[in-house]
This record gives C-alpha cells, sequence and structure tokens, in this order.
C-alpha cells in the first residue's frame, strides 16, 4: 500500500511534468502552418472543403494527438523501442515492393483498409531514432573508426535503396540527405564525408547510366526548362508563372488563375506552395518560411538544451529532415533544384507525410519534455 | 555550422522568390494571362442578297445541329442506339462520331446530324430528358429561295480553302464561309461583315470557364442585286423547256440585269456543306455545264446575230448607204472560194434594211469584204464584242474579234480575204457571249455605251423608278445610222418575210424588234451543199448548230433587251428563230406586263429622239 502510493505519487507529478515540459509555442507554431495548409487545400479545390481539406483536417486532428501521445511517452521507451521501430516500417517498405499495387506510377502504398499507408515516408524519422540511438552508444573514439560507420551506413543505405527501386527518387535522396546529417552532427570526421563525395562523383556516370528515362528527361528539364515548354519542362515553367505571376502580394485568395484552371500539376501536393504563393503572393510566401524558420529555430533551441546525446542527435535529425523537405520542396518549385516528388512538410495533401511529420515533432517535443532525462549506453536511466 | 547552412539556403529561397515575384513578376503575369485568356472571333451573320425589289434571294437560314457531349453522357454507345431509335444513323456516321469522341476532350460537342429536318428536331426535342448528352445545337446555314432558278448569277458559298486565307482571321474558322462564284463571291467583302471577338478564360485543358469580354462584329451589309425574282423565274422555266439554253434579260436603259439564266443549273445549296464526290462528279461531267454560268462564260460564234453590228459598220463608215443595192444571187465567189448564202437561190438584189430583214449573207459577205476587218472589228469592240463588258460578277469571258494581229499570232499566217467576208456573217473566228450580243443590241437602240450591272448600289427601287439611273458616255455612232439598223431589226419580226414574223408580239404597244441567229458548230461541206443538208436528227446533239436570237421591246421605244442561245438547238437548219426567239418573245411580253408603270423610258432612247416614220409597231405592221 505505501509502496503502491509511493509508486503513484512519484509517477503522477512525472506525467504533469511531462506535460508541463511539451513546447507549447512549438505545437501553436505547428498547428499554425498546419491551418495555412488547408486553407490553401480549400482554395486548390475551388473554395471547397472536399476533396481535400476536409479530410486532412480530420488527419491533422489525429496525428496532433498521435503527436502529444509520442511526446509524453517516456524517452527511454522511445531509446530501447529504437531498432524494433526501424525494423518494423523497414519491414513494411519491403512489403511494398513485394505486395505494393502501382499507384501514381509508382509503387509506395500498402493498404491497411482504413489509411493507405506510405511507409517509405515514415523511413525518415524511424531512421533518424535508429541512428540516433546507435551514436548514442558510440563512444567518441569509435565514431572515428570505419567499421563502426558501416552498421549506421546501411541503416540509412538499406532503405534509400528500396525506396530508390520504388521509384521515388525524392524520398530516396532525403533518406540520404538526412541520414548524412545524422553523420554529421555524430561528430564522423569530414574527410569521410570528403571521401564519400568522391566516390560518388566517380560513380556518377555510372549512375547515370541505370536512372530511368524520366529520371533523366527531369534533369534534362531542370537545366533548361524553357526548351520543351509543353513536354517534361511543362511543370516547373508553368509554376514559375503561377509564382511569378503572383506578385508582390498574390491573386488574392481563391483568385489562383494558374491553379483554378489547372495549368499547376499536382496543385494540392508537391506544387502547393505554388498553389499558396500566387495567391498570396511575396507577402504570403515568405511568411510560411518564416513560419517554418520559426519551427526550425524552436527545434534547434529544444535539441540543443537537451542533456543528453540521443535527445541531442534525435532533435537535430528530425529538425534538419524537416528543413531538407521545406528547403527541397520550394526549392524543386521555384525551379533552383530539378523536380523531385518531395511534400511540403505540414502543408501538402497526404496522409502518411502528415503522419511521418507529425510523428517527428512529437519526438522532438519528447526530446524537450525529457531533457533533464539522463541515459546510459542501454537506455537505462543513470543515476543522478 | 548546421544552423548557418540553413539559415544560408532559406536566404536563397527568399531570394529567388523576390526575382521571380518581384523582378520578374510582369513577365509571368503575361505568361499566365496567355494562359488563360483565349481570343475567340465571333462569326458575322452573313447579309442577304435581295432582288431589285428587296425580296430574297439569299438568306440565312436557321438549321439544327445534333450533337453528343461525352462527358454527359454515361454510355455513349446507349445514347447513340437510343438515337438511332428516333432518326436514322447510319454505320459511317456512328463510326465517325466514336472516333471523334475518343481523339477529342470529352466536353467538346460532336455533330451527328449537321442539319436535321423540323420534324426530326421535334422527336428529339421531346426525347432530351431521356438523351444524356445530347444536345441541338443552332445554327445559320445559306439558303436560296429560288434553289436553282437563278444560281448561276446569285453564285454559292462554301468552305474557304488553302489558297484564300487571306488577312482575314474569320477566314480561318472552321465553319466560315465565303462566296465562291456570282454576286455571292463579288461582293463577298461587303456580305461578309467584321469578326466580333470574346475573350474566354480558359483552363489547362481547352475547357472555356467563362466569358471575360466581347466585342460583337459587324454584321455583313444586306445586297440588293438588279434582278427581278419573278423575271428571273419566269425566264428559267421558259428556258427549262431545252436542253441546254443560255439567256440574259437587260434594262437598255441602266443596263440592270434583271434576269440571267443559263440552263442547266445546280442546286447552290449543298455547296455550303459541302458536296458529296458523286454530287460533283455528275456535275462536273455533264456535257451541258451545268457550272458554267453560259450567259457570260460560254462564247458562241454569234452567226446572223452579228450582222446588225456589220450594218452599223458600213453606214456608219459610209460603206454603204441605206440604198445601197447588192445583189444575191445564193452565193459569193472570192477568188477560188465560194461562199453561200443560207438560201440557195438567193434573195435578188437587196437594200441594207431588207437584208437584215431577211438575213441575207450574200449581202453581209460583200459588205464586210467592202468595210475590210480593220473598220469591222473597230465598231464590233465599240458595242462590247471581243472584251468583257464588265458585269460585276466573276467568270465572264471575252469572245473574239479577229484581227490581222491576232491572226498572225495565233497561226503564224496573215489574214485573208475570206475570213473577213466570213466574219460578216459572224461566223469563222468571231466569238461572243450571250450577254455580248445582248449589250450590242442595248448599245444599239439606246445610242450609248451601257454597261450591264447585276449590283444595285442604290439600294432597293423606290416604288417611283430609278432617281440616279446610271448615264453611260454616247457611244460615237450616228444615230441615224443606229436607227437605220434598228428599224431593220423592227423589220425582222413584224414584217411579213422578216425571219422572225412567226415569234413577233401581238400585244398592242409590246412589239419587239430582234434578229435571228445560227451558229455553226460544224463546216457545211462542199457535198453537203450540192447533195442537201442531213436531216436534223442524223446530226449528233452535240454537233447541230447553236440557235440564237436577240429581242429588244417595246420596238417604238426600247426598253428592255433579251438576249437567248440555245445550244445545239438549231432545227432543220433554220435561223435561231425557232427555239431560241420564242423565249426571247415570251420573256419580253412578259417582262412588259409586268412593268408597274408601264412607263415611257425617260425619253433619252434613240428611237424616241428619232422617232421613225413608221405605223405603230405592233402586228398591223405592213408585210415587207
Amino acid at each position: 500500500m505505501a509502496s503502491f502510493s509511493a509508486d503513484l505519487g512519484r509517477r503522477e507529478p512525472r506525467l504533469w511534468q511531462s506535460i508541463r515540459g511539451i513546447s507549447w509555442g512549438l505545437v501553436l507554431l505547428i498547428c499554425a502552418a498546419a491551418c495555412f495548409g488547408i486553407v490553401v487545400l480549400y482554395s486548390a479545390a475551388d473554395g471547397s472543403m472536399d476533396p481535400w481539406a476536409a479530410k486532412q483536417t480530420i488527419r491533422f486532428a489525429i496525428a496532433l494527438i498521435l503527436m502529444v501521445g509520442t511526446a509524453l511517452v517516456d524517452i527511454r521507451h522511445w531509446f530501447r523501442a529504437a531498432y524494433w521501430v526501424y525494423a518494423i516500417v523497414l519491414a513494411l517498405v519491403v512489403a511494398v515492393d513485394l505486395r505494393g499495387f502501382v499507384g501514381m506510377g509508382a509503387q509506395r502504398w500498402i493498404d491497411l483498409g482504413v489509411i493507405q499507408l506510405q511507409p517509405s515516408e515514415l523511413m525518415n524519422v524511424v531512421v533518424v531514432l535508429a541512428l540516433a540511438r546507435y551514436f548514442h552508444s558510440l563512444s567518441g573514439e569509435d565514431v572515428g573508426r570505419i567499421r563502426c560507420l558501416i552498421l549506421p551506413a546501411l541503416t540509412v543505405g538499406l532503405p534509400a535503396a528500396l525506396v530508390l527501386k520504388q521509384p521515388d527518387l525524392g524520398t530516396a535522396v532525403m533518406l540520404l540527405m538526412g541520414g548524412t546529417v545524422l553523420f554529421f552532427i555524430a561528430g564522423v570526421r569530414l574527410r569521410y564525408f570528403a571521401l564519400t563525395v568522391a566516390a560518388a562523383a566517380a560513380a556518377l556516370p555510372g549512375v547515370w547510366h541505370f536512372l530511368r528515362d524520366y529520371q533523366k528527361t527531369r534533369i534534362y528539364t531542370f537545366l533548361d526548362p524553357d526548351s520543351d515548354p509543353l513536354g517534361a519542362g511543362y511543370h516547373i515553367l508553368q509554376s514559375k508563372i503561377a509564382l511569378g505571376s503572383g506578385g508582390l502580394f498574390g491573386k488574392g485568395f481563391l483568385q489562383g488563375s494558374q491553379s483554378h484552371l489547372s495549368f499547376l500539376p499536382e496543385k494540392q501536393t508537391d506544387f502547393i506552395f505554388t498553389t499558396l504563393a500566387e495567391e498570396f503572393g511575396l507577402v504570403g510566401g515568405l511568411g510560411l518560411l518564416v513560419l517554418y524558420s520559426l519551427i526550425i529555430v524552436y527545434g534547434f533551441a529544444i535539441a540543443l538544451r537537451s542533456r543528453n546525446h540521443f535527445g541531442r542527435l534525435l532533435g537535430l535529425g528530425i529538425v534538419t529532415n524537416f528543413f531538407l523537405s521545406v528547403f527541397i520542396n520550394a526549392a524543386m518549385v521555384m525551379g533552383l533544384i530539378p523536380v523531385v516528388g518531395v511534400p511540403l512538410p505540414l502543408i501538402s495533401y497526404g496522409g502518411t507525410a502528415l503522419l511521418a511529420v507529425m510523428f517527428g515533432f512529437g519526438l522532438l517535443i519528447n526530446v524537450g519534455a525529457h531533457r533533464d532525462t539522463r541515459l546510459n549506453s542501454r537506455g537505462e536511466r543513470r543515476p543522478g | 555550422m548546421l544552423g548557418v547552412g540553413q539559415a544560408i539556403l532559406v536566404a536563397a529561397l527568399g531570394e529567388r522568390m523576390y526575382q521571380l515575384q518581384i523582378l520578374e513578376s510582369d513577365r509571368y503575369v503575361m505568361l499566365a494571362d496567355e494562359n488563360r485568356i483565349n481570343l475567340q472571333l465571333l462569326a458575322p451573320q452573313r447579309g442577304r442578297i435581295l432582288d431589285r425589289f428587296g425580296a430574297a434571294l439569299a438568306e440565312n437560314h436557321q438549321n439544327y445541329r445534333l450533337v453528343v457531349i461525352a462527358e454527359q453522357a454515361e454510355d455513349i454507345t446507349a445514347t447513340l442506339d437510343a438515337l438511332a431509335g428516333l432518326i436514322e444513323i447510319g454505320e459511317g456516321d456512328r463510326r465517325r462520331v466514336l472516333r471523334d469522341i475518343r481523339r477529342k476532350h470529352p466536353f467538346v460537342p460532336v455533330v451527328v446530324r449537321g442539319s436535321m429536318s423540323w420534324e426530326e428536331m421535334a422527336r428529339i426535342e421531346v426525347a432530351i430528358p431521356e438523351l444524356p448528352g445530347v444536345a441541338i445545337e443552332q445554327g445559320l446555314t445559306r439558303s436560296y429561295p429560288l434553289g436553282e432558278t437563278a444560281a448561276h448569277a446569285i453564285g454559292y458559298v462554301a468552305a474557304v480553302s488553302e489558297s484564300e486565307l487571306g488577312r482575314d482571321p474569320l477566314l480561318e474558322l472552321p465553319d466560315f464561309r465565303i462566296g465562291k462564284s456570282g454576286i455571292e463571291k463579288s461582293q463577298d467583302a461587303e456580305l461578309r461583315g467584321s469578326a466580333g471577338t470574346s475573350q474566354v478564360e480558359v483552363n489547362a485543358f481547352g475547357r472555356v470557364v467563362r466569358e471575360l469580354a466581347r466585342v460583337p462584329g459587324r454584321p455583313g451589309k444586306d445586297v440588293v442585286s438588279c434582278l427581278d425574282a419573278a423575271m428571273q423565274d419566269f425566264l428559267a422555266r421558259r428556258c427549262s423547256t431545252e436542253e441546254s439554253v443560255a439567256s440574259v434579260l437587260l434594262d437598255a436603259v441602266t443596263g440592270d440585269v434583271l434576269a440571267l439564266v443559263s440552263n442547266p443549273s445546280f442546286d447552290p445549296a449543298p455547296f455550303a456543306i459541302g458536296l458529296t464526290p458523286a454530287v460533283w462528279q455528275q456535275l462536273s461531267a455533264d456535257p451541258r455545264n451545268p457550272l458554267t454560268n453560259k450567259a457570260i462564260a460560254g462564247v458562241y460564234p454569234p452567226g446572223s446575230t452579228f450582222k446588225p453590228v456589220v450594218a452599223t459598220a458600213a453606214l456608219a463608215t459610209g460603206v454603204l448607204t441605206p440604198e445601197t443595192p447588192i445583189s444575191c444571187p445564193g452565193y459569193l465567189e472570192l477568188g477560188n472560194a465560194t461562199f453561200h448564202c443560207w438560201r440557195e437561190h438567193g434573195h435578188g438584189t437587196l437594200r441594207v434594211r431588207e437584208a437584215i430583214k431577211r438575213s441575207c449573207d450574200v449581202f453581209f459577205y460583200e459588205t464586210a469584204r467592202r468595210l475590210g476587218i480593220d473598220r469591222l472589228a473597230a465598231i464590233a469592240r465599240s458595242f462590247g464584242y471581243g472584251n468583257v463588258v464588265g458585269l460585276d460578277i466573276p467568270g465572264e469571258r471575252a469572245g473574239l474579234i479577229p484581227s490581222r494581229e491576232w491572226k498572225l499570232a495565233t497561226s503564224g499566217t496573215a489574214w485573208s480575204q475570206g475570213e473577213t467576208v466570213i466574219a460578216g456573217i459572224g461566223q469563222g473566228s468571231v466569238l461572243a457571249t450571250p450577254l455580248q450580243i445582248a449589250i450590242m443590241v442595248a448599245r444599239l437602240v439606246t445610242g450609248r455605251a451601257v454597261v450591264p450591272r447585276l449590283v444595285r448600289a442604290d439600294g432597293v427601287m423606290p416604288p417611283g423608278g430609278d432617281p440616279t439611273p446610271p448615264d453611260f458616255p454616247a457611244l460615237g455612232v450616228s444615230p441615224r445610222v443606229l436607227a437605220i439598223v434598228v428599224d431593220g431589226m423592227n423589220a425582222v419580226v413584224n414584217e411579213q418575210g422578216g425571219t422572225a414574223y412567226a415569234e413577233r408580239i401581238t400585244d398592242p404597244g409590246f412589239a419587239m424588234g430582234g434578229k435571228s441567229g445560227t451558229s455553226q458548230v460544224r463546216a457545211i461541206s462542199e457535198y453537203e451543199h450540192e447533195h442537201g443538208l442531213p436531216k436534223i436528227s442524223e446530226i449528233p446533239w452535240r454537233e447541230r448548230d447553236h440557235a440564237l436570237f436577240v429581242g429588244f421591246a417595246p420596238v417604238g421605244a426600247p426598253r428592255y433587251v433579251c438576249a437567248t442561245v440555245v445550244e445545239h438547238g438549231g432545227v432543220r437548219g433554220g435561223h435561231g428563230s425557232e427555239v431560241a426567239a420564242p423565249i426571247c418573245r415570251d420573256v419580253l411580253r412578259e417582262v412588259q406586263r409586268r412593268d408597274p408603270a408601264r412607263r415611257v423610258p425617260r425619253g433619252d432612247t434613240l428611237a424616241q429622239l428619232h422617232p421613225l416614220d413608221r405605223s405603230p409597231p405592233n402586228a398591223d405592221a405592213p408585210g415587207g
């Protein structure tokens, strides 16, 4: 009885502490970005909640609960579960390869009945989770040893290869870049990166040979989008027209001609930033970028204030991943980089992507809420 | 370090947005508008063609097209099946519709039937609630109330051909039609009007979302023609009794073409839709040339209708006086050639009036010989021969008045006197159109260089008559000379012994004058001169003589002229009086009957300026 009450007395304040530890400012910023997204989806459907805005609202609500739930779970549980979560998602990706069906020209979906899950979208977060745990356990000297880097390299490389085979160039690039950044944060020496880059450059002609035709076309198109305005360059040209014609203040809510008249492809998913910037102009576009920057700065602050290595790595990895997808998507629609299918986090229509992002933020907030928790190499609470 | 890197990248995004949305914004705004705004042309309504009293000769007819719109039909084959139960849809049409639907955007209407009868339209209209995707579109098609009757004068419209594409963007509209012949062609610019424009917003698939602005076009103007629908109809009916005829009825004073017929004719309406190859083949292979306007583009040796010109030339140049006698023994010998008169045993001694009346060949052989080809040709040209007379529709041919230069240029040999002699009776190389023959007489009876016209610039005839009739310059031939020739032509019809006496108009005050003619298509051989001509039934149609007649009325104050050529209509080696003259007679009688005021012409016709010292020109005229 005494011990029970003592247990109770110890646990309740901890849950309460966790709730209090949640960075509500970050949650607010995330909600603001998502609301902005829902408004744009409403406009993309010619001023209708159907077919996108309503669904996305419900999904966001569910994902929000999931995020808070993720944040409240003791960080040690996540630490211990890291490899398992990774293994499960990897298994799902393999399952997609085995019995996925062809959608959007690529095998990416797994039908769970209720939702169509796109496990590769989840891969980013769980790779970061797994790597964070791995590097947490690695001593400073081991990080400098090549043989200790083979396992984490496989952790990134295996899912990246599978995703590339689906084929989903965007997600694969995201995986590789996100993983690489984690290596960097973990303190892997720069010369290894230099070596990898050199090796990649050497392999480039070979890789080019293995690229699919449409992927090659995308790269050609990126290099000279105006050369083929009705063919491969169509998407990026129309996107630039939409952005440019938006001007400083935009054409106004529901007034974007490029998106409403279907000149803009994928206006609710990959090109949603264009839809937004056409109607709300430079002001709206920069506003969103500022919102994103605040989230990123907030995330950095949370990650850097964590007292355990796992938390720092996890936090920085998630924030960097978030940043990368924002940058790749925005740079793509502005014609700065080739077209790769990366959604704009929190804004683009799509269930799994939202789920993955919110799961990541859940982990980030978790790191913030449990920043004082000390972890040993096995995920046990260190005394003191 | 990571933070700095990210900040730089975000700054790069911001800079790029600034570049796109501020620096290059104007260019992209323009591109976005080019994307979404489509300029569509609105075809103007084509002007009507009216007759001189305002009756429609060409107008626009409401027509109903049956279309299907694939995206509105749940099952297009089921819809077509249902339609086939209501109206006839051929297997070919069905295949074409299904093919078009596959090729086009689902919101583009596909035409099932270009035009439907009122009854078919009603049947579908009633069933339309059960026919998803079916719609009836209204359009305008050109229609011609007179149909075949006036096809050559009015012409027809058809789709624009590649070579006709010009600066007018209207011509590129797929449904646009332009005039291809007759008044439809010559007045196309007036009738066409100008395009309106409609600015529409379209989406990426070309579907029209809404109209932004509309500038209405200017509809085509109505064109008033000189034709008299009633006379046109009368003349066409009268001509339909012969196999192949060209006839033109003129107002001699104004040059107005009151009726113009080329028979057989064609239906002008189907050209607007497009002729089927079978119909086209049939029209173009017909030896009677239904598509040719023979009244202005058919060239025939004028034969004896040319004799008044020869007489005028001789009198005007002093080669003959009214009293100069020439003897006709039935032939004229010139060197070793013999030229026969149509009357085997000759006419005896004749003066010019009698020679016209009886159409003596030898008299005009001799007259032409004395004139020489140069003087003859000059007068013939001043009467409208040898050159287009300038009717305001396309297709007129010049005919031919031979000359020394022409002979040398075409055959390389010198002119021979025999050719002058044969030209004296309108044979040999002389060629003229029915219009030219009519104009010759119009000039003869008015003394002025009358030019024919089919289009009235002044609009519909006011009830009181033309306020400003055209003022043609004088021909420069002495009115007295003209009066003698006109009197001879009076005698042809109204005096016993005249070649067309049997065809005279007996109604008081309506009498006509005129000249008959037969023109040979094949030469009569010496053998036939000696052994007699073959019977008409033994000569193939194509080799039979043309029968010609040109008449004017009323003979005392000539106002109307009618020239008729019946192709290969020669009967028993006659004078053209037998088949061509009755047509002219009936038409001239009818046009005088219809003359609302029974007006006496303005008073500047020759016959009134120099009244002939004769009894009233009617049936009581004394025989020659």
